[in-house]
């Protein structure tokens, strides 16, 4: 058991390290997040009241959209130089390997949003300072909803034709839950309500859809990594 | 002699079909909504069938993954391609009832909703399929995910009817209650209309089945053309 972590870790740092001395996902992912940000603007007019109140929900179309940039990376940095083979072949589980990598696109995707709400709360005149601890319990449970589906279809999108197309495909439908309930959470966040009555059931889906995931990835990831 | 089954099922599937039709045709019209409301007859079968088959697509993934037989994979593209039709089947009618009913083409409801993110998962399953060459990668890929796309269906149910009921949209069926007993067999009786899609459903799939089995006979002979 210690073991599976052990390697898991290793495998986060390797991903953490290598991101965090070229820079090169998170920047595209936040400059993206950014241009979303701006466009939305134009969509719907930041001033209204309207608009304010479901800016939580737009936040996380910004969320899924930057973190596909990010996620896409996640394999697809292991094609040149056969490096992708090399880690199949270690002496590690699939599921280790699957996992070491969730975590470290967790972290960075994670650091995207962090930096980013206050950019959106800038931009949308939101105070999502309100219910911080809250906001960041949904935020912590949603970004792993995110990532884990982002990472195993990331795995079975990285060697196939048309895999930036087939990633955005196969993720968003399976994550309408996840977005879902995180949307709902934030407006509500947002907007200075505490999760209540209303907002319990959404945080209960958020638990179980990451913990049945987690295990479904893990058992299938295996079959998809090594065939 | 399969293919005389074939043949046999869907004479009894048209057959059915006309008697069915013929039969809900003369049923009085409902009170408040018309004729229209006689959609359901065909509305509520297609949306059984399509979850049939993606069960059966369920297990058959699974069965692959652990005998690697590929005519379990050729199972379950078949009955998702079928599944697929059904549910599109299913979103039209419903959409055409909440045209007359509502006077919108499409509303964000519970069924509808979900039924459409499942049209959509399953659609990726397909472009997946199609994605990937090698036939033995593509099998596997496939089946994994079709067995992520049918965990996470109940939860998408789930989550949108959370929405849906929080935020409260057109109540329709209203009458749902007070369906009439023969109604009632006329979709789910021995010669009703969803035995009819049932069948209909194998008889395509079956279909789909042969086109499998010719596909991997090319693809070998080509490889072996190849080879030489």
């Amino acid at each position: 058991m210690t073991a599976f972590f052990r390697q898991a870790l290793v495998i986060t740092f390797k991903d953490l390290r290598a991101e965090i001395r070229t820079k090169e996902a998170v920047n595209a992912s936040f400059a993206f997040a950014l241009v979303i940000l701006v466009i939305f603007s134009f969509a719907f007019d930041p001033s209204e009241d309207t608009t304010r109140d479901m800016s939580g929900g737009l936040l996380w179309i910004v969320f899924a959209f930057a973190g596909t940039l990010l996620l896409n990376r996640s394999f697809a940095r292991e094609l040149p130089n056969d490096t992708l083979d090399a880690l199949i072949a270690a002496p590690i589980s699939g599921a280790a390997l699957f996992f070491g990598k969730a975590v470290a696109n967790y972290f960075l995707l994670l650091a995207v949003e962090l930096v980013s709400l206050p950019v959106f709360g800038i931009f949308y005149n939101v105070h999502w300072t309100s219910q911080f601890w809250e906001l960041m319990l949904v935020l912590a449970l949603g970004t792993w909803g995110l990532t884990l589906i982002g990472t195993f279809c990331s795995a079975l999108t990285v060697n196939i034709r048309l895999r930036e197309v087939m990633l955005p495909m196969l993720t968003y439908p399976a994550l309408v839950p996840v977005l879902m309930a995180s949307m709902v959470l934030t407006m509500s966040l947002v907007a200075g309500k505490p999760i209540g009555e209303e907002t319990i059931p959404w945080l209960k889906i958020l638990v179980g859809f990451d913990i049945v995931f987690t295990a479904a990835s893990l058992t299938l990831v295996e079959i998809v990594l090594v065939g | 002699m399969r293919n005389t089954i074939l043949y046999c099922l869907g004479a009894a599937v048209i057959l059915l079909l006309v008697r069915d039709i013929n039969l809900i045709a003369g049923f009085p019209e409902e009170k408040s909504q018309g004729a229209i409301f006689k959609i359901i007859f065909f509305h509520v079968p297609l949306a059984i069938t399509a979850m049939l088959c993606s069960m059966v697509s369920l297990v058959a993934s699974v069965m692959f993954l652990k005998t690697k037989n590929f005519r379990y994979d050729a199972l379950a593209v078949a009955i998702t391609e079928v599944g697929l039709a059904f549910l599109l089947g299913n979103l039209v009618t419903g959409s055409i009832w909440a045209r007359v009913i509502w006077g919108v083409w499409w509303v964000w409801d519970v069924r509808l909703t979900s039924a459409l993110v499942c049209w959509l998962l399953y659609a990726g399953y397909l472009m997946l399929r199609r994605a990937i060459e090698e036939p033995t990668q593509r099998a596997t890929f496939a089946a994994a995910f079709s067995i992520f796309a049918f965990i996470d269906w109940p939860i998408v149910y789930l989550s949108i009817r959370l929405f849906r009921t929080q935020h409260p949209g057109p109540v329709f069926l209203s009458s749902q209650g007070s369906f009439p007993h023969d109604w009632t067999m006329a979709i789910f009786g021995p010669f009703g209309v969803l035995m009819a899609m049932m069948m209909l459903a194998t008889v395509m799939t079956f279909v789909r089945l042969g086109q499998e089995d010719s596909k991997r006979e090319l693809d070998s002979l080509r490889r072996m053309a190849h080879a030489m």
